[in-house]
């Protein structure tokens, strides 16, 4: 299958930090991907060289085969890379609709438009609220965003990502913060995205990634240190050397995981 | 706004409508205009000044667009209100051709094409940085233009000032009299046709995605806003605005002064945007209104203490009502609204 996003020798400094060291990577059309790595191995910083927050030291970005390493974000995001973040980045003014309209009209090239008020397409509001409705937003569509419950501003965070139908959709840390009782929400949300999306997971809880992810990456120091699937993942004595001592220990001996550390 | 129970209502019935709702025309903005128009009838012997409030709503107009609605803090726009007031007052003075070339809209439309396009160069200068940079490089450029308006004074008129400004009638019909009634006819015009502009283009999807980069840039660059090319463009049309908003001064007073240039101008028209509501448009007019009212009565009662009671009145605003008179006003037909529903 051919790749829809790509890196080729990646990397990044902060001056004499090694942020992101030689990553080369390739997403599949429809992967379902987890990025791991214990904390500060790189994997923001990957992130935003994906989506274009951050300008590389060296190396090329591919999206679906176009180099787009100089491209700024918004290029991107046109091009079809979309991304959530992990501290919610949402308009605190806007209502859920009024975002998830704006989103489908920049996606449209509608976003230009300036006589008539926002809602007279009625193809785009339908749009908006289907996907409201899908992602359980629809009762709070016309409330201010900023007095959601953080639950639902996560959502919205998913929702405003996905509204334009992007190839590859970024994913960092989608249910962090979120409390015990609406994470399953979330990761409902996340399974039931459409099929042919790429899909690119960062996260903390192995749980979430062993119950998602066909394939991993593990990022240690800003450098690729394994991939594979997650049986072999489990099972590789250098993961288990990185995350021996780690909190998140635990996770690896769930059961479907395939593999026990404890 | 409606109340809550009756919103959630439309909601699910027609989300589309419930959007478009919010571009309605609401009662209180029919009574201003209605207001200002029955002021010809009303007060006759003030049409100077209201001539006067039609034109400085208008630069707070372009500054509510630039900042209100697109984050952008500015205390240049002077720059562009000057620019403006010096072309249409060189043009009506030096005249070209006759009717209908002589015309003062001609005049208006070359002052917005020219505060527009310097308003364009240095609407690059202003793309990157926080708000202090924006506010000392909107500042610097102001200063730079105010220097060149005294040093260029074999154009400018220099410190007298550009005398001899004779716009011809306004249509080849309306002749400027003295009493300010054409003036302000003119201004208040030229003042609601722009409004009407900025009002749709703020309710149009544009204007949501400028909202958007106000409210969160990060955002906005990863659904794929164009964030520079926006800001360059409202930026523009801010300073269209305000090179217009100069043009009518010079016509309609036959005079252009230095004072235009004058950070004190910049000073005056953000302040009265941020008293009568930043974000919300009608605050530049409620605020120009009140602003011009208080100068009237403070300043004529008590000349040497305006300053004073400028700055009282500017403390209490932002430490009581950050909203401004505009925010004020929802808040109180919120608590209305509420009042009422609760009682049904």
């Amino acid at each position: 299958m051919a790749a829809v996003l790509e890196t080729k020798a990646l990397h990044k400094n902060f001056g004499g930090l090694t942020a992101t060291n030689n990553v080369t990577f390739a997403l599949p059309a429809g992967a379902r991907h987890a990025l791991i790595g214990p904390n500060g191995a790189g994997k923001t910083t990957f992130v935003n060289l994906l989506s274009g927050v951050l300008t590389p030291t060296s190396g090329t970005v591919y999206l679906d085969g176009t180099d787009v390493t100089r491209w700024p974000a918004h290029r991107r995001a046109d091009a079809g890379l979309a991304r959530t973040f992990q501290i919610n980045q949402l308009f605190a003014d806007f209502t859920p609709l009024e975002t998830i309209v704006l989103a489908i009209s920049q996606a449209k090239g509608l976003a230009t438009r300036f006589l008539r008020p926002v809602g007279t397409d009625a193809g785009v509001v339908s749009a908006a609220a289907d996907l409201l409705q899908r992602l359980t937003l629809a009762d709070v569509m016309h409330a201010r965003v900023g007095s959601l419950p953080y639950g639902k501003q996560r959502l919205l965070e998913i929702a405003i990502a996905i509204a334009s139908e992007p190839k590859v959709l970024l994913l960092d840390e989608p249910a962090a913060g979120v409390p015990e009782s609406e994470r399953e929400q979330i990761l409902d949300v996340v399974a039931a995205l459409p099929g042919e999306m790429a899909l690119v997971l960062i996260e903390h809880d192995m749980d979430l990634v062993f119950r998602f992810a066909k394939s991993l990456t593990v990022l240690v120091n800003g450098g690729v240190l394994v991939e594979g699937s997650p049986g072999e993942i489990v099972n590789d004595p250098r993961v288990r050397q990185v995350y021996l001592g780690e909190l998140h220990v635990e996770g690896f001996s769930q059961p479907h995981a395939g593999g026990a550390l404890g | 706004m409606t109340s809550l129970a009756a919103g959630a209502r439309v909601a699910t019935a027609d989300p589309g409508a419930h959007l478009v709702a919010k571009a309605r025309w609401r009662w209180p903005e029919f009574l201003l205009w209605l207001f200002a128009i029955a002021l010809i009838w009303l007060a006759p012997s003030r049409y100077l000044l209201f001539n006067e409030i039609a034109i400085l709503a208008l630069l707070a107009l372009s500054i509510d667009l630039v900042l209100g609605f697109s984050g952008i803090v500015t205390l240049g726009q002077g720059a562009f209100y000057g620019l403006g007031a010096y072309t249409a007052g060189l043009m009506a003075k030096h005249g070209i051709g006759t009717f209908p070339w002589s015309d003062p809209l001609l005049g208006l439309l070359g002052a917005g094409l020219v505060a527009g396009f310097v308003g364009f160069l240095s609407s690059f200068l202003v793309l990157r940085g926080s708000d202090l940079t924006r506010l000392m490089v909107t500042l610097g450029v102001a200063l730079i233009v105010q220097e060149l308006g005294n040093k260029l004074d074999w154009i400018t008129g220099g410190a007298d000032g550009l005398q001899g400004v004779m716009p011809a009638p306004l249509l080849g019909l309306f002749d400027f009299d003295i009493f300010g009634r054409t003036a302000y006819l003119y201004s208040l015009s030229v003042l609601f046709v722009l409004f009407l502009l900025a009002r749709a283009l703020v309710n149009s999807p544009s204007g949501l995605s400028l909202r958007a980069i106000k409210g969160n840039v990060i955002r906005a660059r990863a659904i794929g806003i164009p964030v520079e090319r926006r800001l360059v463009v409202i930026y523009t049309i801010g300073a269209a605005y305000a090179g217009i908003a100069g043009a009518l001064l010079a016509q309609t007073t036959q005079f252009v002064s230095l004072d235009v240039l004058s950070f004190e101008k910049s000073a005056d028209a953000l302040l009265i945007v941020v008293f009568g509501g930043v974000g919300t448009l009608y605050g530049a007019l409620v605020g120009s209104i009140a602003f011009k009212a208080m100068y009237d009565v403070l300043a004529s009662a008590t000349p040497e203490y305006w300053s004073f009671w400028l700055g009282l009145a500017l403390v209490l605003l932002v430490l009581f009502a950050r909203g401004g008179i505009i925010g004020l006003l929802t808040a109180l037909r919120d608590r209305l609204d509420r009042a009422r529903s609760a009682r049904a």
